[in-house]
């Protein structure tokens, strides 16, 4: 493996579009040059269920497929996994994890939750953000705005340019100019421990 | 040539590259995980972006039954299927080899139940390992789209006329985004061709008869004579194989060898696992273990000669099935591999991994290797082991 | 009956010479014939629509097909033929069945 790779775990709820948040930012890279490569976890399909996601960026061809297991940065799309062992948001962190979580908590009282030494904690309210912009409860591009934030992979706008050309497709301007609102806000708004 | 890089799921870059085929005739029944394979194929026509006449039928079983009608009648024919469906398939699986078809198949390698699963293993196309297909296994998106490309030359070369299953990981690839080259559509459809059908059902002009009763008198010979398509098969794999590096820059054989000319240590597998191996072979070349991978592309024809002579002179072999072959010694792979290796007098183990689905992960690459620096120094281990399970 | 070796046939079992059970010789087991008498015939097509085989040979270059007689190679002495042709001449039958001579 030669070339800096970035390894990204998703959390959320069947529903909240963690998939195709996963997938996308591997395919949004590709503008830039580097390799991505995302995946989520299969498990039962419904709506509200736990569920995780992959995204792996790099310099380099990306070669393995199995799942993240010590990743560089956790997004956390629903708050309330924090508080389920079973779905393992710190499994595989160590001092030095990002971890990206949708809250209206302040960083510190997730920092306390999670109870990684070390991890770098950052809260945004991604829901809000996106029933104010979208209109609808779906916090995953709102969370992918606030990404930039904190790991250069993407520019804002290369980012904006990817989604435009993935959702224009399938979707009226006014979805596409509330998810770019959404990125735009979630990319200020985010707070830093 | 130019190439585009792109950003697709194992199902779509199959979808695509059957597409540039412009196949005239595609049978299918939906299971996961090939479902989305055909939704995509399904947008490719409705979108008018193919001409493809699409049969939905009602089971695997038709799916392939419609296939071989298609093929018979001498159109470019394609099917997909994953699992129990191609289980379902299993009497007509056979016919199509038989009949010398050329008809191409996307397999999204799925464990068989039971119980129930939908993830990835290798017990569905082991299963038809004898019903005459071509069986072609690719790493990741890239190869399977590229193998989605060559099956069409392979498949209807006058010297082959078989048909040719593309297998690729359930989920693992299927259902993965991957950055994978793809060809120019009027590029692609250069290197495949028309189809030129050596015969065809419907002539009133010259009628024939495909499927008669065959015993005693004729049923050898003419098993005799399909034996013979799969001596011919590997040249034709490789001279197909050759024309795509020159057009593309990526190389196929029967087999990836990586990191294996100075190898003393190697592990033999199929599929995705190779590319998490390659990842950890590299930590250990870094520390100076001579280990190598040998990832098989074509699991039939099964390319015993190549085989042995390629793992001659290794200190430790090992063999890693993605099923197991209930009452029978080890995979499917490790028992083909270890017989290929007859007389070599080179320490062979297997494992059996990844069933169901179950991740193979970095340790799991790892902990085969430190197993093959033991055997390799002299140590014993048994012939099949377990990986990844709680005993 | 001469048999292909494995070289000459065509792959997949395809059988691409068309109409070749005619040169397939089956009626040679039978212990009754059907014997023509051709005075007796009107021409009804009767036997050529009921005959399992291809026994009947017959004529159909005119307006009007004839009957010419009865092809043994493919005759296996069924007696359908007889069992359906009407007795229509005098209450007499062109097609009777007789022990075959061997």
């Amino acid at each position: 493996m030669s070339g800096k790779m970035v390894e990204i775990r998703w959390h959320a709820r069947g529903g909240q579009g963690a998939k195709t948040a996963a997938m996308f930012l591997a395919e949004a890279v590709l503008t830039k040059g580097k390799y991505g490569q995302g995946f989520p976890e299969y498990g039962p399909e419904r709506r509200g269920a736990p569920m995780r996601g992959f995204t792996r960026i790099s310099d380099a061809p990306i070669r393995r497929h199995c799942m993240i297991e010590n990743p560089g940065i956790v997004i956390v799309l629903d708050s309330s996994l924090l508080d389920s062992p079973a779905a393992g948001v710190t499994a595989g962190t160590a001092a030095g994890t990002v971890f990206l979580v949708n809250t209206t908590d302040a960083p510190a009282a997730v920092s306390k939750k999670l109870g990684v030494k070390g991890a770098k904690v950052h809260t945004v309210d991604a829901t809000g953000i996106a029933l104010e912009t979208i209109g609808r409860p779906i916090p995953n591009m709102p969370m992918v705005g606030a990404l930039l934030a904190v790991d250069d992979m993407l520019s804002l706008d290369e980012l904006k340019g990817a989604l435009v050309e993935q959702l224009s497709s399938k979707f009226s301007q006014v979805v596409i100019d509330g998810n770019l609102a959404a990125i735009d806000r979630a990319n200020k708004e985010l707070v830093s421990a | 040539m130019e190439q585009k890089l792109v950003a697709l799921s194992g199902n779509e870059a199959v979808a695509y590259a059957f597409k540039q085929a412009r196949p005239h005739v595609a049978a299918a029944f939906p299971i996961t995980p090939q479902t989305e394979m055909m939704h995509k194929y399904a947008e490719f026509v409705a979108n008018g972006e193919s001409t493809t006449e699409m049969i939905l039928v009602e089971s695997e079983h038709s799916a392939m039954s419609a296939a071989i009608g298609s093929a018979a009648a001498g159109a470019r024919t394609f099917t997909a299927t994953s699992s129990a469906g191609f289980a379902l398939m299993w009497e007509v699986v056979y016919i199509a080899a038989s009949l010398r078809l050329p008809i191409c198949m996307a397999m999204v390698n799925r464990a068989l139940s039971g119980n129930i699963n939908i993830h990835c293993d290798h017990s569905d196309s082991m299963g038809g390992r004898d019903a005459g297909w071509i069986h072609l296994f690719s790493e990741n998106a890239q190869e399977s789209y590229d193998n989605g490309i060559m099956a069409w030359r392979i498949a209807e070369h006058m010297d082959v006329r078989l048909p040719v299953m593309v297998n690729y990981d359930g989920f693992i690839i299927s259902h993965t985004a991957d950055a994978l080259y793809m060809l120019p559509d009027d590029a692609a459809w250069k290197f495949i061709g028309k189809y030129n059908p050596a015969y065809t059902l419907l002539n009133p002009e010259k009628p024939i008869t495909v499927g008669p009763l065959d015993l005693t008198d004729y049923y050898f010979e003419h098993k005799t004579s399909q034996l013979a398509a799969y001596e011919k098969a590997p040249a034709i794999i490789q001279q197909v194989s050759d024309e795509f590096a020159d057009l593309t820059g990526r190389r196929y054989g029967f087999a990836e060898e990586y990191k294996l000319d100075d190898a003393d240590m190697v592990m033999v597998l199929l599929g995705s696992s190779a590319g998490t191996c390659k990842d950890v072979i590299d930590e250990y070349r870094e520390k100076g273990v001579k280990v190598g991978l040998l990832k098989l592309r074509t699991f039939r024809p099964f390319p015993a000669a190549y085989l042995a002579k390629v793992l001659a002179g290794r200190k430790a072999v090992c063999i890693l099935d993605r099923s197991a072959s209930f009452g029978g010694q080890g995979g499917p792979l490790y028992t083909e591999t270890r017989s290929a290796m007859y007389g070599l007098q080179v320490p062979v183990h297997g494992y059996i991994y990844g069933l169901g689905g179950r991740d193979f992960d970095l340790k799991q690459a790892a902990s085969v290797i430190e197993n093959l620096k033991k055997v390799a120094a002299g140590g014993e281990i048994a012939d099949i082991n377990l990986l990844g399970v709680r005993l | 009956m001469s048999m292909i070796s494995t070289k000459d046939l065509h792959e997949g079992g395809i059988i691409r010479e068309a109409g070749n059970s005619a040169t397939y010789k089956t009626g040679d087991w039978r212990t009754f014939v059907p014997k023509f008498v051709e005075e007796n015939c009107i021409h009804c097509m009767f036997c050529w629509i009921y005959c399992p085989d291809t026994a009947i040979e017959i004529d159909a270059s005119g307006p009007k097909p004839l009957m010419k007689g009865i092809v043994l190679d493919h005759c296996k002495g069924c007696g359908i033929c007889a069992h359906e042709c009407p007795p229509a001449k005098k209450g007499k039958a062109a097609l009777v069945m007789v022990r075959e001579e061997k």
